[in-house]
């Protein structure tokens, strides 16, 4: 169907309803004192349109699993334990240039009832929204050179190789921060977005 | 000018979804102070105070007991008011872990201009992620009520055969409740959009 105003405008969320720990997924859910458990990192990058200007003051959600594969859910019944100072949840407001960074830990791979025998690569759950409702996106993020990527039928629900490879995240040394985080950049593409043109006007005529 | 970069891929929300979009509702509290989108109605809010609720089904007709389900709406004049503090527009639900009966308090929408001069007649975006589904489904929720401004809706227009017209209107309850079940996949099949 046509983009309608229903698709071309979206929710607007705003640093008010964050708290100031909602990025920080290494302390959120810890015990006073306390860090989650698990090797520390920053994961950071761009949200872009497809022309490639950074799509600013937009809501990014991420959720995972904790340093042994584990999810805070009462669903998953996985052996791995809990970790009582891991929530699993955090979220950010993109910066003017579309920017965002989390601070969390490297999630484990976990089986899952699938294949008799399937894995789930380390990965982290984002949701995305854009300025319009047209550009809703949830998705999943990967790490570069896991060797359980090539073997997940959910990444290879991507039929396009090019586009599974844009579903991995790059270790970035620049952004690590010595003796302390390793850093992941993920840069995420929106669809978009161009001013309407000679919609209801034809031109030359 | 072409388009240059590439779109993300689009991955299922997967089962466990609710940690990230309302861990609240889902047990891990004290991290955020709310789920957003949980609270669609102010006092002040404006209009017609109406409740749409419904069950998604899957293939062999067994509810959906892990989907999150997002609503988009204008307000009760027909604007889309993301500015506004007295009424967002947009909600979120979760199904419920043992029916999967997801429900909504909201505002009926008004009529909503379009750029070429057509008048869309009130509807609710309903969009819909779970395990399983591997890109988010957009629908669209209209009115029995509005049964003779739906023929001429731009967008209904375009929905081919009529006959499956029946799946977007949402049956009357009690109480201004609506109920929109959603059908995935099936004979039953609810429309659903690529926007």
């Amino acid at each position: 169907m046509p983009a309608t105003p229903t698709e071309n405008i979206g929710p607007v969320f705003t640093r008010d309803s964050l708290g100031p720990l909602d990025h920080d997924l290494i302390v959120n859910h810890a015990r006073p004192g306390q860090t989650a458990m698990g090797a520390r990192l920053i994961v950071h990058g761009r949200l872009l349109d497809q022309t490639g200007r950074g799509v600013p003051g937009a809501l990014i959600e991420v959720w995972q699993a904790n340093a042994s594969g584990r999810y805070r859910h009462k669903r998953d019944g996985y052996l791995a334990p809990l970790d009582p100072d891991f929530g699993g949840c955090g979220r950010v407001i993109t910066d003017q240039n579309g920017a965002y960074m989390f601070r969390t830990i490297m999630p484990a791979p976990y089986p899952w009832p699938n294949g008799g025998n399937d894995w789930r690569p380390a990965h982290i759950h984002f949701s995305v929204f854009g300025q319009c409702f047209a550009q809703r996106l949830v998705t999943q993020m990967y790490f570069e050179g896991d060797p359980l990527i090539a073997r997940c039928p959910i990444v290879n629900a991507v039929p396009d190789q090019d586009a599974i490879a844009r579903l991995i995240a790059q270790p970035d040394m620049e952004a690590t921060v010595p003796m302390d985080a390793r850093a992941y950049r993920f840069d995420i593409v929106l669809r978009g977005r161009r001013a309407s043109y000679f919609e209801n006007r034809p031109e030359g005529i | 000018m072409s388009d240059d970069l590439h779109e993300t891929a689009s991955q299922t929300a997967g089962p466990y979804v609710h940690i990230g979009c309302m861990p609240n509702a889902c047990g891990i509290t004290g991290v955020f102070a709310e789920d957003l989108g949980a609270q669609m109605l102010q006092a002040e809010t404006p209009g017609q105070r109406i409740a749409i609720e419904g069950v998604i089904f899957d293939g062999d007709g067994a509810p959906l007991t892990d989907a999150v389900v997002e609503i988009w709406q204008a307000d009760e004049q027909g604007r889309y008011t993301t500015r506004s503090a007295a009424f967002s527009g947009w909600g979120r639900a979760a199904a419920d872990a043992e029916t999967g009966r997801w429900r909504f308090e909201t505002i009926k929408p008004g009529a909503v201009p379009c750029p070429d001069g057509t008048v869309m007649v009130p509807h609710i975006t309903v969009w819909i992620i779970a395990r399983g589904i591997n890109i988010g489904l957009h629908t669209r929720m209209y009115f029995p009520e509005d049964y003779d401004m739906q023929a001429h809706d731009p967008v209904l227009a375009r929905v081919q055969p009529t006959g499956r017209l029946h799946t977007l209107i949402a049956e009357p309850g009690p109480d201004a409740t609506y109920n929109f079940n959603i059908y995935l996949q099936g004979p039953k099949e609810t429309v659903f959009f690529d926007v």
